[in-house]
């Protein structure tokens, strides 16, 4: 089967499943529990910011009102923490893990550090997230909706390594046949698009969240130039535009427009499963192994009643940004959409890092 | 000017935000809360911001930030107590205190140097807030200027201060930072990804080691160690002199010195990706070299407390800026403190380039609020003082177990694996061999704490900076030689050629007697043979990653070459020169009651005793052996002091929300929390 109908069928299924799932009867009580949120980063990161949002208000939805405190448990870019999940068993349902794309990465690639298997887990929870790239006011004006006097210039690019969520950008752009150099070793997004104020950088790209706090004011002074964004995926997986930014063309529509771009064949399969496993389930919420039903069902419908309330757009919108979040069934399609990346795809991107960058997995 | 128009309204608005009952009270209740955090080194802020987290969400968002600004505003002035008190620093923000904050505290003068700590810590606060107010709102464009070759250079200008800090041997303190820098490359690259001097098999080494556990090892433990093998209490002859006014006068007649180093703490923290990592090693380097006499540091200088404490606090001020201004945290409490802002209210703060515009008020705010929580903290703190310098009397038997305990327990929460405990073990036994031979230990962790920037912003500036040259020659030069890194590397200089001339009267070991050849050459050999090994180790990585093995081998080759030439030397000098300084020959080490393998087995063993039964139940077992045994001490009084350790482990990790160091015993049997 091809990326383009599995995915096609995972999200249809997510879709469907999200809005079909009934709120599942509560017969577990958590009153006087505490619940354990453990996430393998440290407090600093982007998935501490999710966690701590979705806490208090789990809390609230669970029966019995248990507290919930988020733990971190940082180390080999959230491996170790994701190796330590895999030996935990169900034991009274007071524990709950939060992975991310770094998470789910490695795994893909074969990271020799990796001893987890997603599919022991039993996903409660999954949101996703958008990416924007964008350019320097002087190279941007030579951006006419396609690459071609892109393909000349050169850019420099603040990046986190090639093996993160880097790859979906570098390997875009490397697509668009744009000559774009990472200066590895920053810290997080924030610091690259610092990088790109102070003009070392003259490319960068930030997710949805990142892009509408720091980003889109530059866009709008003249400073910088949107380029693409990833897009997003319609019922039937087929990249449309994001609905945070309807007026930013996708990088596909960049690609048909450029010469030499192909919106087909093993590079774009490539691309494409490694942008639907970073970013439109971007981060997951799991129970361990063997978690018995009624838990399950309990969390699913405590995440259901979080997502359901009267001011949740709002306030996620103001918090982790306009995440699409799924739960339950919907949760278990999108860790399918996440994980299952074609064999063709994992080999041609590790080939790929090895070629351009000489990142040897081993 | 039209800033300045909309800057006043502004200002008297946070003052009236500020200056209502509640408000006040949520910061003092943050401070004390602080305060009480503060005790666990290099937990502070991170744990205590943690735990307050879950009542952030929706809370008024003036409520919410006096909570956490009270909170995380007294972690740089209460950890003081432990690096004056026990030598121990708590944060990289208090290490320069250690150097002369400790020695004084042996001197029967805690008081006094943690007075004068304070009341420099109180004054650079409101040095950096009254800076801050006027600068915040031109700070933008003067953050900006500083790319990757300006914030090199300010790394390299923390280096530098290895010149100052060396001791009497130029060559070890240079040796001495180079296996800092070095063991500071353990683990994989951030840029190329490659492993150096670890594996995938051993997955603790590849995230490198943490600075709680190598300033830990370094400075406490070699102190700890000694003062028990000594068996005496930390001020010499159980004496207390000098009040807590005397440090308060101490600051009044330094001040100058203060308002400076407050200057350079607000400047440096400014800059966002140093963080304090560098601020306080200048700011002590700055006091060395405007003192005329310079024969006391090292030894209880009170300017050395002065100088980095002023710029510590301040630093926190500066750090604001990049954190309110770019959403760009200046540390690892300011990352949580961005995301806990988001969950204020109806979260209409958003932390980044908007709060200028949208949100002026609140963010003189929080620079006030900073400001007041310091003022509340060091009142609180230096009333304290006085009592809490008291137990530099006791005999320090009875506090060394609790301090292993809490060094144990601190180390642990770095990476929350048993292995830091052997790290923490493993570099201990290395800061005890530096104090013992007179290698700086200082240079070492200088060398530790700024080989990650070294590496980092070599390679980007080297990497953007030839891409500029690509473009055009005077791009590149304009890059590499701004006005900025003019003037950085005019101060380098100037600070290296009048440190080198100061750093022989700098003794931060005190007089070291010399002894035989034996020791120190066997030591130096041991060092020699590391270097060349992660030398070796590092010139094995492909060269497509020519970034990861670069300053690895530069820096890896010069520690050697410094070796070598000592080795030359050693074997060129009679016995008895002191280049062969050995504690163990002469002086307090000498004559101590116990040797240093007996003591030190005491800590292994609450180390192994953690990896069969798990923390709690070792620290029972330990304890007890240690009061009754070490100590002495009575049944009854055993008894109680081992509740009293662990009652307090238990209080404090479980309102922390904190695990212990599980062990074999754990693996097997599920216990309830705390043994578990």
């Amino acid at each position: 089967m091809t990326i383009s109908t599995f995915t096609r069928r995972a999200v249809v299924g997510l879709l469907a499943a999200a809005g079909l799932a009934a709120p599942a009867t509560a017969e577990v009580d958590f009153s006087g529990k505490t619940i354990e949120w453990v996430i393998p980063f440290s407090e600093t990161g982007g998935s501490a910011k999710w966690a701590n949002f979705f806490a208090p208000l789990l809390s609230e939805a669970l029966p019995g009102a248990p507290t919930v405190v988020v733990k971190f448990m940082p180390g080999a870019g959230s491996t170790k923490g994701a190796n330590w999940f895999q030996k935990e068993t169900h034991d009274d349902g007071t524990l709950l893990f939060g992975t991310s794309g770094s998470t789910q990465f490695p795994y893909l690639l074969g990271d020799p550090r990796v001893r987890y298997e997603y599919n022991d887990w039993t996903p409660v929870m999954a949101s996703g997230t958008g990416g924007v790239a964008y350019l320097n006011a002087e190279d941007g004006a030579k951006f006419d909706g396609s690459a071609n006097m892109l393909q000349d210039v050169d850019f420099i690019y603040g990046s986190q390594g090639a093996t993160r969520l880097d790859l979906v950008p570098l390997l875009a752009w490397q697509m668009l046949g744009m000559n774009v150099e990472p200066v590895f070793g920053i810290k997080g997004r924030g610091d690259g698009r610092l990088m790109f104020e102070r003009g070392e950088a003259n490319i960068d790209y930030q997710t949805s969240s990142g892009y509408l706090k720091g980003s889109a004011e530059m866009v709008a002074d003249g400073k910088a130039v949107a380029m693409m964004t990833w897009g997003s995926l319609d019922a039937d997986g087929n990249i449309v535009r994001d609905p945070t930014f309807p007026e930013i063309a996708t990088f596909k529509e960049v690609c048909e427009a450029t010469d030499g771009c192909e919106t087909s064949g093993e590079q774009w399969d490539a691309w494409k499963a490694f942008f639907v496993a970073g970013f439109p389930v971007q981060k997951l919420a799991f129970l361990p192994a063997g978690t018995p039903q009624d838990v399950v069902d309990t969390y699913t419908a405590a995440f259901e009643a979080v997502v359901a309330r009267a001011d949740f757009p709002e306030i996620s919108s103001k918090r982790v940004g306009k995440y699409s979040v799924f739960t339950g069934a919907g949760a278990q399609a999108a860790l399918g959409t996440a994980t299952n990346v074609p064999d063709s795809a994992k080999a041609y991107v590790i080939n790929w890092l090895k070629e351009s960058y000489g990142v040897e997995l081993k | 000017m039209e800033a300045f128009a909309t800057a006043l309204p502004a200002l008297s608005d946070a003052w009236a935000l500020i200056l209502q009952p509640v408000v006040l009270g949520y910061l003092v209740l943050g401070v004390v809360m602080g305060l009480a955090v503060g005790v666990f080194p290099g937990l502070g802020g991170i744990a205590g911001l943690s735990l307050l987290l879950p009542f952030m969400f929706g809370m008024d968002p003036i409520l919410g930030l006096a909570l956490m600004i009270g909170m995380v505003a007294v972690v740089p002035t209460s950890d003081t107590f432990a690096s004056v008190l026990m030598g121990i620093p708590g944060s990289s923000a208090s290490q320069a205190t250690v150097l002369d904050g400790f020695p004084m505290a042996k001197k029967g003068e805690a008081a006094r140097a943690l007075s004068a700590a304070f009341a420099s810590s109180l004054f650079g606060g409101l040095v950096g807030a009254t800076f801050l107010t006027v600068f915040i709102l031109v700070a933008r464009p003067i953050v900006l200027a500083f790319g990757l070759p300006e914030m090199l250079m300010i790394t390299i200008l923390g280096l530098s201060m290895v010149a100052v800090l060396a001791g009497r041997y130029a060559l070890k303190g240079l040796a001495a930072a180079g296996l800092g820098l070095m063991i500071g490359t353990i683990g994989e690259a951030d840029a190329g990804g490659s492993l150096r001097m670890s594996s995938y098999d051993l997955p603790y080494l590849t995230d490198g080691l943490k600075l709680v556990i190598v300033g830990l090892g370094i400075f406490a433990i070699p102190e700890i160690v000694s003062l028990l093998r000594q068996d005496r209490s930390i001020a010499k002859g159980a004496q207390l002199g000098g009040g807590w006014l005397d440090g308060v006068r101490d600051w009044f007649a330094n001040i100058w010195l203060s308002v400076r180093c407050s200057i350079i703490g607000v400047v440096v923290g400014v800059i966002p990706g140093l963080g304090g990592s560098v601020v306080d090693w200048i700011a002590y380097g700055h006091a060395v070299q405007t003192t005329k006499d310079k024969s006391n540091f090292g030894k209880g200088e009170v300017r050395g407390v002065i100088g980095p404490e002023s710029s510590n606090n301040a630093k926190e001020g500066g750090g604001l800026v990049p954190t309110l201004l770019f959403g760009i945290p200046g540390s690892g409490s300011m990352a949580i403190f961005i995301g806990a802002v988001a969950l204020l209210g109806s979260g209409s703060i958003e932390v980044g380039p908007g709060m200028l515009k949208n949100n002026l008020d609140i963010t003189y705010s929080i620079v006030w609020l900073l400001a007041l929580a310091n003022v509340v903290g060091t009142v609180l703190c230096i009333a304290a003082s006085g009592g809490i310098a008291k137990l530099t009397t006791i005999r320090f038997t009875y506090l060394a177990p609790f301090l292993f305990m809490l060094i144990s327990f601190a180390a642990f929460q770095s990476g929350q694996n048993f292995e830091d405990l052997l790290a923490l073990f493993v570099i201990g036994l290395i800061g005890i061999f530096l104090r013992r031979f007179d290698w700086s230990r200082p240079a070492f962790l200088i060398g530790f704490v700024l080989s990650n920037p070294v590496e980092k912003f070599t390679n980007q500036a080297f990497q953007i900076a030839s891409f500029r040259f690509r473009k055009s020659f005077d791009q590149g030069i304009e890059y590499i030689f701004s006005p900025i890194v003019i003037v950085l590397i005019v101060i380098t200089v100037v600070s290296v050629f009048f440190g080198i001339r100061q750093a022989k009267s700098i003794m931060a070991e005190g007089d070291v007697k010399a002894g035989s050849k034996r020791a120190p050459v066997v030591f130096l050999l041991v060092i020699a043979g590391y270097l060349l090994t992660a030398f070796i180790n590092a010139s094995m990585i492909p060269d497509y990653n020519m970034t990861d093995k670069v300053i690895p081998l530069v820096i890896g080759g010069f520690a050697l070459l410094c070796c070598l030439i000592l080795m030359v030397q050693m074997m060129m000098r009679p016995e008895g020169d002191a280049i062969f300084a050995d504690k163990e020959v002469a002086g307090d080490e000498a004559d101590a009651p116990y040797g240093l393998w007996s003591t030190l087995a005491w800590f292994a063993s609450l180390i192994a005793g953690t990896f069969f039964v798990g923390f709690i139940l070792a620290l029972v077992g330990f304890l007890i052996a240690f009061f009754r045994v070490r100590a002495g001490a009575s049944w009854p009084r055993t008894l109680l002091l081992t509740a009293a350790g662990i009652a307090f482990m238990c209080l404090m990790a479980g309102a922390l929300n904190r695990d212990f160091p599980p062990g074999l015993l754990q693996g097997m049997v599920d216990l309830p929390w705390p043994l578990k």
